[in-house]
């Protein structure tokens, strides 16, 4: 049995854990939910240099081939700082989405650009409310013009081009690849939950875009899905264990009736709680990485089992470390919301807890009835 | 990462399949064994004639010495055993407690040629162990006991009540910690013995539970002559002595309950709601998808621990969330099931009932799993404390004479 992380990874995770407290502290995070701008550019700049942003982008398309195992430990730190980057817009989703449908001119075009840094990819999937669904797509490209509106986009006024997930001329479903630069092409910034991550509205007027690959139908967008979620789901493990640590510091510090708060069974079982929805998470999200890394055929089902366990967590934790603060959680100057409003940003981005726990049963139907 | 055992592993876990293949029958998923009443005379013998041919095999404390029948091996090959042995329906539930933390509690403390007397027949199933802790006054608060040893020149003579002891009427010997000096603090008055549970004086009545069943009992004291040779650790270190024998019940292994998520998923296939299959029903899938959640959840944290263990590392206070996890989700996932069966969800007979009756027998058992062992809130207690570095609770009884610390009527 050997289900951790190598020792190298654990000492990547270290020095990414140590990079991400001094140049993703609550400050800059602050500074993208409160300010004009879509990312922490600084920060991305830093992480491009240190090769994360092609982490998991093999060497022949310019990526640091740490495999998916290192992407995993990376996305994890990247929760715990709460770091606006849209890391998982081009680094799991765009990245992803090349690597499993794009042509080899398009990796070969593509991928080093994201791990460099000089292109920001986004996925292009919602067109409104409602969870991923072929029926929901009904943005259509006709000779090589896409037209239509997709929103909420995460990190769409960062990217620099979009994976349009539209219909084309025979109705099938497809990835496009749209340069979001064009004329043709608006952004609007959305106002969310959380601000500290960049959503926006795009609309194309007869947007010129390229199909990426050949494949076709909603399978595809499915394993996208699937592939993001357990990365999304150390994020969210990451995240989770940030908020519990700001609670159990601040029950510490804090004394009523005479004595640390964190002395009362009231909040010790409540964090014990939270401590095990954390660990059940990741353990769950450790098998996720497993299934990435060995590209295995349970991947899918471990993919929705990390998700609705990372899913629970970090709401949990989010929403009892403002319960643990009391008032002063509830203020804009503390943190706490910082984490909550992650939590949901997190929670929706791939589809929401619902349809992961439908999609979920429906794949251990599929197990037990093979 | 993988899920690979080392080729020492490996070499181990063939063997344990041959042996098992070799001499036991493989469980049954389709109509689970459940431990329901007490163990009958067949079912002791069973299990003593089981524990016999797995020590000869040399499948029997692994983990120990090899002058008491052990392999000496790394705790891991314990845990790969436990595995497969789980694929087998093999008689359980006589030498769980006595192996698992009365022996070794012997070994941190009995002299060596008590261990010499006292350890290959508890391994090879001939004499039987029972942990003598619980009392009426001292359950989550063990330290709070009152059965008290007065000192008699060589001997010391016990009285009072024990409560909870699990196979005390079927058992040889016990250990025992009592209270020996009431005038100190509660921690620093006890004494920890092992004693024979043929001695005249001690008096064993089964406690009939709410399910029915009676699985545990009340053993009574009265002018209990135990030898002071017999006493395991220094007059007043009890304590210290009691969390030798709690630390070995961490190490357990996660049992599998039934019913589990599967059956709930089997029999919410069969049952029909709102004339579909209850299966197709949006609230009965979202629970399902949580409880399997978790459920894979402990199973790879379980498999984080195996690593741990694997690599030498031991494993701490972070496994008390196997227990907690688990006894509320056995007994949610009983409840749920008896929801989705409506009407009927009240009938137990094994013919008519859906699922032979699982549902509704665990319903009614499943309360003592959130209790027995570390109840849920001492086991958040430990996580709080031991695992997240919290305070531990501000205790009126710390400091005053234990026989100054006020008591309730019960």
């Amino acid at each position: 049995m050997n289900f951790d992380f190598s020792d190298d990874l654990k000492q990547l995770r270290d020095q990414a854990r140590r990079f991400l407290s001094e140049r993703s502290p609550a400050k800059i995070v602050r500074q993208v939910l409160e300010g004009d701008e879509p990312h922490a550019a600084n920060l991305w700049d830093a992480m491009a240099e240190m090769g994360w942003l092609g982490a998991a982008i093999p060497e022949q398309f310019g990526g640091a081939g740490l495999g998916y195992e290192g992407l995993c430990v990376l996305a994890e730190e990247l929760g715990r700082a709460l770091a606006p980057v849209p890391f998982a817009s081009s680094a799991y989703l765009a990245t992803e989405a090349l690597l499993l449908a794009g042509s080899d001119a398009q990796k070969r075009r593509l991928l080093p650009k994201l791990a460099d840094g000089s292109a920001i990819g986004c996925l292009a999937l919602a067109e409104g409310t409602g969870n991923p669904d072929p029926d929901g797509v009904r943005i259509r490209s006709v000779g090589g013009e896409l037209s239509g509106s997709k929103w909420p986009v995460m990190d769409g006024t960062a990217a620099d081009f979009a994976i349009v997930v539209a219909r084309d001329e025979r109705g099938e479903i497809a990835l496009l690849l749209a340069d979001l630069t064009e004329a043709t092409v608006s952004r609007r910034i959305l106002s969310t939950v959380d601000p500290s991550r960049n959503h926006a509205r795009i609309d194309f007027a007869a947007s010129e875009v390229e199909k990426l690959g050949s494949q076709t139908g909603w399978p595809v967008v499915q394993r996208l899905l699937e592939r993001a979620a357990i990365l999304v789901a150390f994020e969210q493990v990451g995240g989770a264990d940030a908020a519990l640590e700001m609670a159990r510091n601040f029950a510490l510090e804090r004394y009523a009736f005479g004595r640390p708060i964190g002395s009362f069974q009231a909040i010790k079982h409540k964090l014990a709680d939270v401590y095990v929805a954390i660990e059940l998470a990741r353990s769950n999200a450790y098998y996720g990485a497993w299934a990435l890394a060995s590209d295995a055929a349970e991947l899918p089902l471990a993919a929705a089992t990390a998700r609705v366990s990372a899913t629970e967590a970090f709401h949990l934790a989010s929403k009892e470390n403002i319960q643990t603060h009391g008032g002063i959680g509830f203020t804009w100057d503390v943190d706490c919301h910082l984490y909550y409003r992650r939590s949901k940003q997190l929670a929706l981005a791939l589809g929401g807890p619902p349809w992961w726990k439908n999609r979920l049963v429906e794949l251990i139907e599929m197990r037990n009835a093979a | 990462m993988d899920f690979n055992d080392t080729p020492e592993e490996a070499a181990f876990r063939a063997e344990a399949r041959a042996f098992l293949a070799a001499n036991a029958e493989p469980k049954s998923r389709a109509r689970p064994v459940l431990r329901l009443g007490d163990l009958g005379a067949d079912a002791v013998q069973r299990c003593k004639e089981w524990q016999a041919m797995k020590c000869d095999a040399g499948f029997a404390g692994l983990t120990w010495p090899s002058r008491f029948g052990g392999r000496e091996a790394s705790p891991i090959l314990q845990v790969i055993y436990q595995q497969e042995e789980d694929n087998y329906a093999v008689p359980r539930g006589l030498f769980e407690i006595g192996l698992g933390m009365c022996i070794p509690t012997m070994m941190a403390y009995a002299q060596p040629e008590q261990l010499d007397r006292y350890v290959r027949p508890a391994l090879r199933g001939e004499e039987v162990w029972c942990q003598l802790f619980s009392e009426p006054a001292g359950g989550s608060d063990l330290a709070a006991l009152r059965t008290r040893a007065e000192r008699d020149g060589d001997h010391w003579i016990i009285n009072g009540q024990k409560i909870w002891t699990s196979g005390a009427h079927l058992s040889d010997f016990g250990i025992i910690v009592v209270r020996t000096d009431p005038n100190v603090p509660k921690h620093e008055g006890l004494t920890f013995f092992f004693l024979d549970m043929q001695s005249p004086g001690i008096e064993i009545r089964p406690i009939h539970q709410m399910s029915g069943a009676s699985h545990f009992n009340e053993v009574f004291f009265t002018d209990v002559r135990v030898p002071d040779a017999q006493r395991l650790g220094a007059v007043g270190q009890g304590w210290k002595v009691s969390l030798t024998t709690l630390m070995n019940e961490r190490l357990a292994v996660g049992e599998v309950h039934r019913p589990d998520v599967e059956d709930l998923l089997e029999l919410s296939r069969t049952l029909t709601l709102d004339g579909v299959a209850a299966i197709r029903n949006g609230a009965v899938r979202e629970r399902i998808a949580e409880w399997y959640a978790r459920t894979q959840g402990l199973k790879f944290t379980r498999f984080r621990s195996m690593t741990a263990l694997s690599r030498g590392q031991t494993p701490g206070p972070e496994n008390s969330i196997h227990k907690l996890v688990n006894a509320s989700k056995l007994q949610d996932i009983a409840s749920y099931g008896l929801d989705l069966m409506g009407m009927a969800g009240l009938v137990m007979n094994d013919d008519s009932a859906e699922a032979y009756g699982m549902f509704q027998q665990a319903l009614l058992s499943s309360p003592s799993a959130r209790i027995a062992g570390g109840s849920d809130e001492i086991l958040r207690n430990i996580i709080a404390e031991r695992v997240l570095g919290l305070p531990a609770d501000i205790r009126v009884d710390k400091n005053r004479p234990f026989s100054q610390v006020p008591t309730g009527s019960r």
